[in-house]
């Protein structure tokens, strides 16, 4: 049975990572979690300095999901090369440093930093974060400076370079494609989406920043739709996300068009959930007696005139 | 630190809308420490989606207690849960108490479901042979649990049993009366009870630790979902689950209070 499969330069054991922001920087599940039977572990977005995050609270559980903002909190570049990525070099999984910022320029500057170091195997960019220069709108918005963001990225690095969209856009197939032509090698699809939760009783917000990422078993169908789309826009590989607990659910991305997938939340319920994916999708594609899992990516049987994205595109 | 399913040995309802619930695991019952605490999955699925944390109450030989406020539909869940049914731990979680030292006498003081890490706290203290007093507060009378602890002085906010008043008033109005040398506090309960006992034991330069709550998904450091701001150090914030849930007082500030 044929697991792993290829990106850009890069040889994964499997299609299952884990998210970032869900799996910290790979140190802190280290008694509970055998990362070796992940097909690799995407780190927690790291900007050039640390960065403290939002006020509390950060955090509400929703409906099948939850609500975060927590601001990108993280212990900066530097700190990572140092205390974080000697651990994350004795993996035997494949590392992907999320990266996130508040300028081009910052994305350039980690980004060149983490080059020189061993030990990453790809990057995955975070553009859902506020654009300083343009008053804090989120470049992932903004389908130009995606894609410049992109380019700039992609002459300073050989390796698997991915961009993480945001399904807060109207057509999300359309930054695919801008990130493609500006160099992506693949695609995370999708960020968190953005929602709120009230308290009723004390009529405040129930996170700081009044709004927060919606994510969870909740927003699976919103991300099952964002990666059909994407698949039918580009021909680059997607890594599926979105509300993923359990394989049946990966498959579904796989289905829909993801050659592989990154499971999030659920890693704050049980962090071994990624590992339990990996082997139900391995034993589903044996009970259907295919020799690659890669074979049932893509094969959703779905009429593709009758699909409303077709008004989409 | 463990994930397991473990088997819920008991259920009762010990106060008005309170509950312990006990459940079978030697792992934790050997290994879990004062001001430690466990995040529970009450049942597998989507609804609720998150597990719970809670401080432990009380170990004995292979059972481990928990203690809650029937508050949400977590709570509700764990309220409902009947002998043999299967609960999903994680833990030992978060930095306990500390009960060594050179301190003589224990002062303990809880604010509601702030009891909660005050049995198996004691017990440790005991076994320090630390003299304990404990101040206990609750809405009424009858939304009080002291099981399991001696040295009770009892605070309710509608004067229905104890002292008509903050626990924290009644703390400090005991402990002028009857001064304690070498003493330690340890607090737990609400955000503005621990400001004030935080502001007691830095006005009479008394230790104090304080175990906090923080809104978290995981319990071990990931989400990032709990920060306690520092009173000074190199990040601003603290994360409750995993630099916590116990502090000094003299360590964080007490936003909310």
């Amino acid at each position: 049975m044929k697991t792993g499969f290829v990106l850009r330069n890069v040889e994964f054991k499997n299609r299952v990572l884990v998210a970032s922001g869900t799996f910290g920087y790979g140190d802190e599940t280290r008694d509970l979690v055998d990362v070796a039977k992940l097909g690799g572990i995407v780190t927690k977005s790291l900007s050039w300095k640390p960065r403290d995050g939002n006020p509390p609270p950060r955090i509400a559980e929703t409906p099948s999901g939850m609500l975060n903002s927590i601001g990108l909190a993280n212990i900066g570049v530097h700190a990572f090369i140092e205390k974080k990525l000697p651990y994350l070099r004795t993996l035997d999984t494949r590392i992907i440093v999320n990266i996130a910022a508040s300028s081009v320029q910052e994305y350039c500057d980690v980004l060149a930093l983490l080059e020189s170091q061993n030990g990453i195997h790809g990057f995955e960019i975070n553009v859902s974060c506020p654009n300083v220069k343009e008053g804090g709108l989120s470049f992932g918005t903004n389908c130009d400076l995606t894609a410049e963001i992109t380019s700039r990225l992609r002459a300073l690095t050989d390796k698997p370079l991915i961009i993480k969209l945001t399904p807060n856009v109207t057509h999300i197939g359309q930054f695919a494609v801008a990130v493609k032509e500006a160099g992506a090698d693949a695609v995370s699809v999708i960020n968190t989406v953005i929602g709120m939760a009230v308290n009723a009783k004390t009529r405040k917000p129930k996170i700081s920043t009044v709004t927060g990422g919606l994510s969870g078993p909740a927003i699976k169908p919103i991300a099952l739709a964002k990666v059909y789309e994407v698949a039918q826009s580009v021909d680059i590989p997607i890594f599926g996300i979105g509300g993923i607990t359990n394989a049946e659910d990966a498959i579904e991305f796989l289905l829909v068009g993801a050659s592989a997938v990154q499971v999030g939340t659920a890693n704050f319920i049980d962090p071994r959930t990624g590992v339990s994916v990996a082997e139900g999708i391995e034993s589903f594609a044996r009970d259907q007696a295919l020799g690659d899992v890669g074979d049932l990516v893509g094969t959703l049987k779905a009429k593709k005139d009758m699909s409303v994205l077709q008004s989409w595109l | 630190m463990i994930i397991r399913d473990v088997e819920v040995r008991n259920v009762q309802e010990v106060a008005r809308g309170i509950f312990v619930l006990s459940f079978v695991s030697l792992e934790l019952s050997g290994s879990t420490l004062p001001g430690q605490f466990i995040n529970v999955l009450v049942q597998k699925g989507h609804e609720p989606l998150l597990r719970r944390p809670f401080s432990v109450y009380r170990v004995e030989e292979e059972t481990v207690e928990i203690i809650f406020n029937v508050v949400g539909k977590g709570t509700v869940l764990l309220a409902a849960k009947k002998r043999g049914d299967i609960i999903n731990i994680l833990g030992p979680l978060g930095i306990p108490f500390g009960t060594g030292g050179s301190f003589r006498n224990a002062i303990l003081i809880a604010g509601g479901l702030g009891i909660a890490p005050m049995p198996i706290l004691a017990e440790h203290l005991r076994k320090n042979g630390k003299h304990i007093e404990v101040f206990a507060g609750a809405r009424s009378g009858d939304q009080l649990a002291l099981d399991h602890l001696e040295n009770t002085h009892i605070a309710t906010d509608d004067g229905s049993r104890g002292y008509h008043g903050t626990v924290v008033a009644l703390a400090e109005q005991y402990l002028r009366e009857h001064p304690l040398s070498e003493a330690k506090i340890f607090a737990c309960g609400p955000i503005r009870m621990l400001a004030a006992v935080s502001a007691y034991a830095e006005s009479v330069t008394i230790p104090c630790e304080l175990s906090l709550e923080g809104e978290m998904a995981c319990g071990i450091g990931i989400c990032q979902g709990c920060p306690v701001e520092r009173l000074d150090g190199a990040t601003r914030y603290a994360l409750v689950c995993t630099e916590g849930p116990t502090f000094d007082s003299t360590t964080i500030i007490l936003r909310g209070a």
